[in-house]
């Protein structure tokens, strides 16, 4: 027999419960009936805050929320609920419609609160829930619009990012002392306050708000607070912390709690049998869950007692982590520190913007909770740590360095500490599905207990728990390749394999995929393979080196033209401005000496480089795994100290091996003297001049573990150092492993530093006539890649923004000003926690 | 809830015009932005071209392979895979983008879309 169950609401979880039930119920004993009050379907409310980055709606939709294809799900969309009649066990919605249930899940949601202050329901007040609220919000911005958010909490200050990108003036009101006051503490929420404050925030913290005052129009004019003072604006905010849908519960005389939200027992059921309630409208033991991990358990639950399960909800904890304005934020298990005795310890970095408070027992052993604002790696380890012996003392897990992420390994863990908190699989889990499952790779683990799969977080201890497993880490490039990306080269240099699908038909399996295709493309370009975009080459190579530009956050691409050692006549200088002018194009110094010219259109890159091209410039291979820069410093031609001429010797050196593809980016710099004004021992290849000619240190760089690169050889002249330079770069090229830079890959030389020298200054292998005379194939057959384009038709074709409508612009793309210049609108989407 | 939709095919290419396992964009009535793809097999398929981890219209710009069996487009953003067949997310199952029947007829590739 066929029972009918009503849901009310469809909202997050509302809709989760549907699902649930739907994958669970294979017989079809339910039939469904949604009864919304929202005019579409169910949309992702965590991420609404996305929608002001192009006002789609469309990007919120949940998969499946319209159960297109479901005869067993009846969704009637904008027609709420007014009256539940729990005798007859029906419901009737404002359209007068009455729908008889067997089950009824209440999943009504919560509502805004707003502060019944004088006028705050003036022209002009908002709050910030739905979809609507935000197109009123942008309907009330003009230009030049001040706006106040009235809550400074998590919602307050994601309503308050999106007025700042809509170009509004944005005060934020908090009545706490502190941003942010039930995640964070006091230190921590003044770091938060000044990270909120750079982004041209104005905060008042500590202070209510009394009344909203209108102007002459009769709407919002300005907002006074409970200290006197008085803010002008156009429009406000309130967003003060929500308040459950508990009406029709209340109505029809179930429950209601202290703090509202409808009462239910661990199995979310209302002392109603026929009635449940989920989500944010539900209490359960005193408490209601402000967030939609909880909420997704409970409509697991209700999914599962509907079939007659006993499932229960055990409660969650608060723990979040999320990233707000680009600040991450964590606080996990008792943040405040109320558990009794409970100690505190802090690591306060105002100058690096971290803060992390631990909170432990009082001798020091347990951890109970904690607070981590602008450095949130910890998160992952510490979160599960709770309630647990500290494995390190305090002190070290909040120094700088240490953080969780050194201090602790995953092996500290006990275990059945969750691993990964998005989808609760535990260390025991996961080493029994290495050991016993034959997991023998991240991926497998991600198939196998869906660990990683969420957010990503833990992925490094999965890396780490395989190695702890003793599950060697195969060096096979891929599912495609049984062979590193160094055995791959020899493959191809000793066979003459000169394409992607000989070599993948004869020493790989399947088509190839995203990891394999941009290696073999680079080894066939160190091979000489003509231009990157010849033929079969043009479908290996990642988004960047095929459009010869590097792809930014919205779709665009940046234009980096090269500046050999960083040296550019004001006639050059003239046009990058020019074509930058011409085209609205963001301009910034790189790091790097050289300028970036950010925001263009894939159709408009052909034209930018056409004149770059004409002007004399030609790629600067910012893009490629390739030789980026030579960095220089003023050497002897000006600088008092000089004792060579660096940028003479740093052009040289970046016009021979501009275009060299290798497996990771290349950098260099040459310096006039041990002062070092060019950091040439922070890069792959660093030269710094002697009295007597010049020192040559291998294997620096910057980057997430800075390395100072170590010298080589000293003293040499300028031919010497050229050849050992050619056939350092050339045993790289050809041995080191995909996404290795030169100090991982000499590190992991059997031998290290030394037996690199015995390989290229004293030639223990034989092999540097055959290394040098490679590099002179690369010198010889170097050609700028920009211009092949722009002499081919064909491949100039591809570069344009759709196929059947070559002209169009993409309607995606959207740019703010920001100090004078044209950047993309964005906005940080907070992470999810699922719990 | 059922409803029926009325479904438009719009030719958007020559079939030569999609190069052998690389995509391109195209534009369907009311602004939909679909990637292309044509894979080693000439087959065409045609996905929602809004990555939905990073929110820019790219997908057309992604690699084409196969992950376990399945042909897919990787992200060029954040490299997540996704089936080309079902629009399927490899790397979090939850996530799908909108899948478009797409045909060859006479050598010219044709979307379609509601
Ligand atoms: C534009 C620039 C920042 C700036 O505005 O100054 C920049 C921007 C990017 N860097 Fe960088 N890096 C830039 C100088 C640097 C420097 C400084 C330098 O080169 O002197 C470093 C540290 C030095 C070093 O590399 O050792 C640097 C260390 C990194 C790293 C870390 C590398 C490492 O080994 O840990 C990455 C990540 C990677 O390559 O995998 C990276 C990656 C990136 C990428 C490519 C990230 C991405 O995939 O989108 C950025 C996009 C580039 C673009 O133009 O769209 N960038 N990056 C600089 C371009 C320099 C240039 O003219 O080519
Ligand atoms: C801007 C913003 C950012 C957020 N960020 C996060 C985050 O990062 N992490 C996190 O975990 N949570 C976050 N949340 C909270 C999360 O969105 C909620 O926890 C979740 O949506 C709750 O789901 P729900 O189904 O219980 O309620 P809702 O999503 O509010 O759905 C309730 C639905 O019921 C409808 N309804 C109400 N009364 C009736 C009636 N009588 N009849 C019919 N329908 C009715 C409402 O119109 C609504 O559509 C955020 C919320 C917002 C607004
Ligand atoms: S490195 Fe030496 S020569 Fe170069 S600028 Fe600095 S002090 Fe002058
Ligand atoms: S913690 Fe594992 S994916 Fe988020």
């Amino acid at each position: 027999m066929t029972r009918t169950l009503v849901v009310a609401g469809h909202g997050m979880v509302g809709h989760r419960v549907v699902q649930a039930l739907r994958e669970r119920d294979r017989t079809g004993s339910w039939r469904i009936v949604v009864l919304a009050e929202e005019s579409r379907p169910a949309y992702d409310r965590v991420a609404l805050s996305s929608y002001v980055d192009g006002w789609r709606a469309d990007d919120l939709t949940l998969p499946g929320a319209e159960f297109a294809d479901d005869e067993l799900v009846e969704l009637r969309l904008g027609d709420p609920v007014r009256r539940v009649d729990r005798a007859a066990r029906t419901v009737v919605t404002s359209a007068g419609v009455e729908h008889r249930y067997d089950a009824l899940v209440l999943a009504t949601g919560s509502r805004p609160f707003v502060p019944p202050v004088p006028g705050h329901d003036l022209p002009g007040c908002h709050v910030y829930r739905t979809i609507e609220d935000l197109d009123g919000i942008r309907a009330d911005t003009g230009s030049s619009a001040v706006g106040v958010v009235v809550g400074g909490g998590l919602l307050g200050l994601e309503a308050a990012n999106a007025l700042r990108l809509l170009g509004v003036d944005t005060h934020v009101v908090e009545l706490a002392p502190r941003l942010m006051p039930l995640q964070v503490d006091e230190g921590g929420g003044a770091l938060l306050r000044r990270q909120v404050e750079r982004l041209g925030l104005t905060v008042h913290c500590g202070v209510s708000t009394k009344e909203v005052v209108a102007g002459p129009d009769g709407r919002v004019g300005a907002v006074r607070l409970a200290d006197g003072s008085t803010l002008d604006a156009d429009l406000v905010v309130f967003s003060a912390g929500i308040r459950p849908r508990d009406d029709l519960a209340a109505a029809a005389g179930l429950a209601i709690g202290e703090r509202g939200g409808v009462v239910v027992d661990d199995g979310c059921r209302t002392a109603d049998p026929h009635v449940y309630a989920v989500g944010e409208c539900a209490c359960l033991d005193g408490r209601v869950y402000g967030l939609v991990g909880p909420g997704y358990a409970m409509a697991e639950v209700v999914a599962d007692r509907l079939l007659g399960g006993a499932a229960t909800f055990p409660g969650a904890d608060l723990s979040t982590k999320l990233k707000l304005l680009g600040v991450d934020v964590a606080s996990f298990g008792d943040a405040h520190a109320v558990t009794d005795r409970a100690l505190e310890v802090v690591h306060n970095d105002p100058i690096s913007g971290s803060y992390k408070k631990l909170v432990v027992s009082d001798d020091a052993r347990t951890l109970l909770g904690g607070v981590l604002v602008g450095d949130a790696s910890g998160y992952a380890l510490l979160r599960p740590l709770v309630g647990r012996p500290l494995p390190a003392d305090p002190g070290a897990l909040v120094a700088p360095s240490g953080g969780a992420g050194v201090g602790v390994g995953v092996g500290a863990l006990p275990d059945d500490a969750q691993v990964c908190s998005c989808h609760a699989v535990t260390k025991a889990t996961i080493a029994d599905a290495i050991t016993g499952g034959g997991c023998a790779d991240v991926a497998a683990i991600k198939g196998c207990t869906k660990a990683g799969t969420g957010c990503g977080s833990c992925v490094p201890m999965l890396r780490q728990l395989l190695a702890d497993c003793g599950v060697e880490q195969s060096s096979a490039l891929c599912e495609h390749f049984d062979h590193s990306r160094a055995e791959l080269f020899e493959i191809a240099r000793s066979t003459g394999i000169r394409t992607f699908s000989q070599l993948i038909e004869r020493h790989g399996r399947g088509r190839g995929c995203d990891i394999c295709k941009p290696t073999v493309a680079s080894v066939l370009a160190s091979l000489g393979g003509g231009h990157v975009l010849d033929g079969e080459q043009a479908a290996l190579q990642d988004t960047n080196d095929h459009f010869l530009a590097n792809i930014q956050r919205n779709g665009t691409y940046s234009v980096v033209p090269r500046i050999p050692g960083g040296e550019i006549t004001a006639e050059k200088l003239i046009v990058i401005g020019e074509v930058a002018k011409d085209f609205g194009l963001y301009t910034k110094i790189t790091g790097a000496q050289r300028i970036d010219l950010l925001g263009a259109t894939v159709d408009q890159l052909p034209k930018i480089w056409r004149r770059l091209v004409d002007a004399g410039f030609e790629s600067g291979h910012a893009y490629g795994k390739a030789l980026r820069t030579v960095k220089s410093c003023v050497g002897t031609t000006w600088c008092r100290y000089g004792v060579q001429d660096s940028v003479s010797l740093a052009i040289e050196l970046e016009l021979r091996y501009r275009g060299l593809r290798a497996p990771h980016k290349l950098k260099s710099a040459v310096s006039g003297c041990a002062r070092e004004c060019a950091e040439a021992r922070g890069k792959d290849f660093g030269i710094i001049a002697t009295e007597q000619g010049w020192n040559l240190y291998v294997g620096g760089n910057g980057g997430f573990t800075p390395r100072h690169a170590e010298l080589l050889v000293s003293d040499v002249d300028a031919a010497e150092l050229i050849r050992l330079i050619d056939r350092f770069l050339m045993f790289y090229v050809r041995t080191a492993d995909r996404l290795q830079r030169t100090a991982t890959w000499i590190e992991a030389m059997d031998g290290g530093l030394d037996h690199l020298r015995a390989v290229i200054v004293d030639d223990s292998l034989g092999i540097c006539a055959e290394l040098e005379s490679a590099m002179a194939r690369h010198v010889a057959g170097y050609a700028d890649e920009w211009r092949g384009v722009l002499d081919d038709p064909d491949k100039l074709a591809r570069f344009s923004s759709f196929v059947n409508a070559p002209g169009t612009p993409d309607a995606t793309i959207s740019f703010r000003e920001e100090r004078g210049q044209r950047v993309p609108v964005s906005l940080g989407i907070p992470e999810v926690v699922r719990q | 809830m059922t409803a029926i939709q009325e479904r438009v095919w719009t030719p958007v290419c020559r079939h030569a015009d999609l190069l052998p396992e690389r995509g391109a964009a195209a534009l369907l009535p009311l602004g939909v932005q679909v990637a292309l793809f044509r894979t080693h097999d000439g087959q065409v398929h045609a996905l929602a071209n809004v990555d939905p981890f990073s929110g820019a219209a790219v997908l057309s710009r992604g690699i084409v392979g196969d992950r376990a069996g399945r042909q897919v487009v990787v992200s060029p953003i954040y490299k997540q895979a996704f089936d080309l067949r079902s629009g399927e997310c490899l790397d979090d199952p939850a996530v799908s983008v909108e899948v478009y029947p797409a045909r060859v007829v006479d050598d010219v590739v044709q979307v379609c879309s509601p």
